[in-house]
């Protein structure tokens, strides 16, 4: 078992503002830590989360493969996610890169075949459009959960692009709603993009019941 | 921080810019040394990675003068542990990141470079 970051220097203010780590993070560190052998034996050199939020994830992942030997690089809309995502790295001895942005958008050009591990646990509870989109637009904390009226209004754009982004030995793990339709979506990114899908782990955490998907070329 | 590893990888994504849009062009800049802990395994692995001209050039204009102009063929440990400081232990820590193309500007506030863009910016 190994140690949840240490977030104390994260308050209830911050939480008004950033996403506070809950069930799916949790699941979604269980389902890193599950994976923990092949993680470690393809020796990730780039990483990269989108949308870190408080940074709790990427820190896990910079603790359980080595702070030094990846780059591990954070980003988010939400400009005080940002600034947690920083904070959390350096509250656990690791250097987390923080960029305020969309995705990976200004990352695209250069890192094209290049990203070993790729996380995202996107806002995927379904809500109205607009709550989504406005969301989005102002990079508040509801885009941390707003999903559009099937949870994958941006999850959908991501899956857009991110078969770009790995390299040939890649992994993207996925955050993932039942309501999502978990096999489609992984049907889908066979038959677009030939890559490859497993849940690596899954759970039942309160109203939710959430997945952990991995895809690899 | 904006650490010039990460730098080594940003491009404008302004939309239609898509031709002379990388390095970004530091500019105003407050730097911070941190130490980090060096690991030759990664270095050597990262450098297949690395736009070679790009980050010499940078660093230089940071005011590091210790890359070399090529990429040399032996990868000693003096070589590695400077190639190591240059990615990851100067911080920009305030200024702001230009495209040399479209010369839209990136601000860079306590170490995290605002790289979002407005809808009409946006390909």
């Amino acid at each position: 078992m190994i140690p949840t970051p240490d977030l104390s220097h994260l308050s209830t203010k911050d939480y008004d503002l950033v996403y506070e780590p809950a069930e799916d993070t949790f699941l979604l560190l269980d389902g890193l830590e599950a994976d923990l052998d092949a993680l470690k034996a393809a020796e990730p050199r780039i990483c990269l989360e989108i949308g870190s939020g408080s940074g709790c994830v990427s820190a896990f992942l910079s603790k359980i493969l080595g702070p030094s030997s990846a780059v591990y690089i954070c980003t988010d809309i939400n400009p005080h996610a940002n600034k947690a995502t920083r904070g959390t790295g350096r509250q656990n001895q690791v250097e987390l890169d923080p960029v305020n942005a969309v995705f990976a958008l200004p990352l695209q050009q250069r890192l094209r075949g290049s990203v070993d591990v790729v996380l995202f646990n996107p806002p995927y509870v379904p809500t109205s459009f607009e709550e989504a989109q406005m969301s989005q637009n102002q990079g508040n904390i509801g885009g941390a959960w707003a999903g559009g009226w099937d949870g994958m209004e941006v999850t959908n754009k991501f899956l857009e692009q991110v078969e770009e982004l790995l390299s040939p030995q890649g992994r993207f793990y996925l955050v993932a709603l039942k309501q999502n339709n978990v096999p489609e979506i992984r049907q889908r990114m066979e038959d677009i993009f030939k890559l490859h899908s497993e849940v690596v782990i899954e759970r039942r955490a309160g109203r939710e019941y959430l997945y952990i998907i991995r895809f690899t070329r | 921080m904006v650490r010039l590893i990460t730098h080594n990888l940003l491009a404008c994504h302004v939309k239609n810019c898509n031709a002379n849009n990388f390095p970004l062009e530091f500019q105003n800049v407050q730097l911070e040394i941190r130490e980090a802990e060096f690991n030759p395994e990664f270095v050597k692995g990262f450098l297949p990675k690395i736009e070679w001209k790009a980050l010499v050039d940078t660093a230089r204009q940071l005011g590091d003068t210790s890359l070399p102009n090529e990429q040399p063929e032996m990868l000693d440990d003096d070589f590695l542990k400077n190639l190591h400081h240059v990615l990851l232990e100067i911080h920009v820590e305030e200024g702001s990141m230009v495209c040399p193309n479209c010369k839209h500007e990136y601000p860079i506030s306590s170490g995290i470079p605002n790289m979002l863009l407005a809808e009409h910016e946006i390909a």
